[in-house]
């Protein structure tokens, strides 16, 4: 009887302990992470390859004799128009970090009002967010140039930013989450004479912050990795970003200099998503646990 | 913690809608103040969402080459791409439909298994194998296309190919990204490696909360193996994130369709083999300026991704609403 008990303990979801019966799972899982991590794997080693290296016949996979030219290369090398990846480095990093701030603070603050706040039009508000999880991005790719050539915003810096402001699932993310905090902490905070700023300010910001970090995360992967905005917004070779660029090092360049490059640009655009997540992986897993659509 | 309040379906939207513009008598405790909260987020959404949605559905019955205003022309468009559009109905639609069954309830299903198995490990193992399984898709897909195209570079220093001439599994390279018969594969194989995203976290999340006491109780009621364990106890009880996985799972695979254009350099891609509808569109918008027709096809491309969403609704959608 103890002994089943305690196999029970072991073998049920989320057990403390290691039990052999757990071995089976391993024995499909460490398969699939074999084979998940393959090509990131490949792609640090392609990185820290040496010339020869890269072109050695027949190929190889591990790089013996690991070399940081590919990175020194990549930041000599200038773009057809004569400017250099710093720029679209730094492109990148402005961008990204005014899509972080915004879409944290309008996502936050539309998530404390839809969910705390009675006002009319409020249920419309939360069915078409739902209902726009659904949105493809992609599938009006063209509707959306017509908007944004009819607003002016073509080839303007900030066209980057904008249309990664509203995120429907960030949204949704965060409205969840402030579902949680009881109404009475918000009613006794405005006997106490708080404004509904301040109620957003000083009790939801603190207590939210395992989705804000979600919202950060979600919308740090969408910008950092796109390409998009630049290829289809933007003419002035200045105001394109790294995403971009590193797409044109293997078209544009030398094909057999740009993938030495493109393996190092591949790597400077994974590490920081993936260093991202890691830090902040134990608050966006709290989230998800609210992340059911009733 | 309480559970997270429902969340109306959005079947009754429509109906609300009308009672929105309806006059009533003022709702108690309201708070005008709200409107300032929600209206940046509401700007960008309108913006951004609503509107280009709108003008995809007006333009979508116009004759538009971006030069001359759009000429109002009815359903010609709906009906020249039923009728008229021979690769539509001969590459686009059957491609579609492959990849997106495939990466779709294919991948859907793989990122729930692998989350249910992940829960039956301890945590630390499963961490570190969980932050494996969901790097990929940090990629985003397209943006890792450099690396695909060296490791399946049609000549012998791709590495696939070195790697099977090694085995004797094949005598001369082959042309993986721009062959009609290996493009399509390859762009199902690296979707799916990239495709354990939110949805699967969500899962994984729901999972490892469910209450430990409902399986004690199943083991009790008759429960006998981890198969039954799964089906009766742990799907129904994460419903709200099955279906969250669910909708994220569909947005992926139509928002992923890139990258047949992306893996093979050219659209359409060669003989079309990697054509989906959103590479579709984008050859008829930005290479033929046929915006009217573009816009048709989107329409057409939002009303089967909400119909499909709409069945995963069904599926797990709570009834009592």
């Amino acid at each position: 009887m103890n002994h089943s008990k305690s196999r029970f303990q072991a073998t049920k979801i989320n057990p403390k302990r290691f039990h052999p019966a757990q071995l089976r799972y391993l024995a499909v899982l460490l398969p699939i992470a074999t084979f998940m991590i393959l090509p990131l794997f490949f792609i640090f080693n392609h990185a820290f390859k040496p010339f020869e290296e890269l072109f050695a016949y027949p190929p190889r996979f591990f790089v013996t004799r690991p070399t940081l030219s590919n990175f020194t290369n990549l930041f000599a090398v200038t773009g057809s128009s004569g400017i250099p990846m710093s720029r679209y480095l730094f492109n990148s990093i402005i961008v990204t970090v005014l899509v972080i701030l915004v879409s944290v603070l309008i996502s936050t603050m539309a998530g404390y009002a839809l969910s705390k706040l009675h006002f009319k039009g409020k249920k419309a508000i939360n069915e078409i967010n739902t209902i726009a999880l659904m949105f493809v991005g992609v599938a009006v790719t063209i509707p959306r140039y017509l908007v944004i050539e009819k607003l002016g915003l073509i080839d303007n810096f900030f066209i980057h930013v904008l249309p990664y402001l509203a995120i429907p699932v960030g949204l949704f993310l965060v409205k969840q989450f402030i579902d949680q905090i009881p109404g009475e902490l918000i009613d006794a905070a405005r006997v106490d004479g708080a404004n509904d700023w301040q109620i957003y300010r000083k009790i939801v910001v603190p207590l939210i912050k395992p989705a804000i970090a979600t919202i950060m995360i979600l919308s740090f992967q969408s910008v950092w990795n796109s390409a998009d905005t630049s290829a289809t917004y933007i003419n002035a070779d200045v105001k394109k970003t790294f995403a971009f660029y590193m797409g044109t090092l293997t078209t544009n360049t030398n094909a057999v200099a740009g993938q030495g490059m493109a393996a190092a640009a591949s790597l400077i655009m994974f590490v920081p998503n993936l260093v991202i997540f890691i830090i902040m992986q134990s608050k966006v897993m709290d989230t998800m646990a609210h992340s059911g659509i009733k | 913690m309480s559970e997270p309040t429902a969340l109306v379906k959005p079947a009754s939207f429509l109906e609300r809608l009308k009672r929105f513009f309806t006059p009533r008598r003022q709702v108690r405790d309201s708070h005008p103040v709200a409107y300032a909260f929600v209206a940046p987020y509401l700007l960008m959404f309108a913006i951004f969402i609503i509107i280009p949605v709108i003008a995809a559905i007006l333009l979508s019955f116009t004759y538009f080459d971006t030069v001359r205003f759009p000429q109002w022309i009815g359903f010609e468009n709906y009906i020249n791409i039923l009728t008229n559009d021979a690769e539509f109905m001969q590459y686009v639609i059957p491609n579609t439909l492959k990849y997106a069954v495939i990466v779709g309830p294919g991948g859907y299903i793989l990122s729930f298994l692998i989350a249910w198995m992940l829960a039956q490990l301890t945590p630390k193992v499963r961490t570190i194998l969980a932050l494996v399984i969901y790097s990929p898709s940090l990629t985003a897909g397209v943006t890792m296309s450099v690396l695909w195209k060296v490791i399946f570079a049609g000549d012998e220093t791709g590495y696939l190919n070195m790697f099977l001439m090694n085995l004797g599994a094949i005598n001369e390279p082959v042309a993986w990204l721009t062959s009609a018969n290996t493009l399509m594969p390859i762009m199902i194989g690296v979707t799916l490696w990239s495709s354990m995203g939110v949805g699967f976290l969500a899962m994984l999340a729901g999972i490892l909360n469910v209450n430990q006491d409902l399986y004690e109780a199943g083991y009790i009621d008759g429960i006998k193996n981890k198969f039954q364990e799964m089906i009766y106890i742990t799907i129904p009880t994460i419903k709200p994130q099955m279906l969250f996985g669910a909708v994220m799972a569909i947005v992926g695979t139509f928002g992923s369709s890139g990258i047949g254009v992306a893996l093979s350099g050219s659209n359409p891609t060669p003989q079309y083999a990697g054509q989906l509808i959103v590479n579709h569109i984008e050859y008829f918008g930005f290479n033929k300026y046929e915006m009217g027709y573009a816009a048709a096809l989107s329409v057409i491309l939002l009303l089967v991704i909400y119909a499909v969403s709409r069945f995963a609704f069904r599926l797990f959608g709570s009834k009592d609403e």
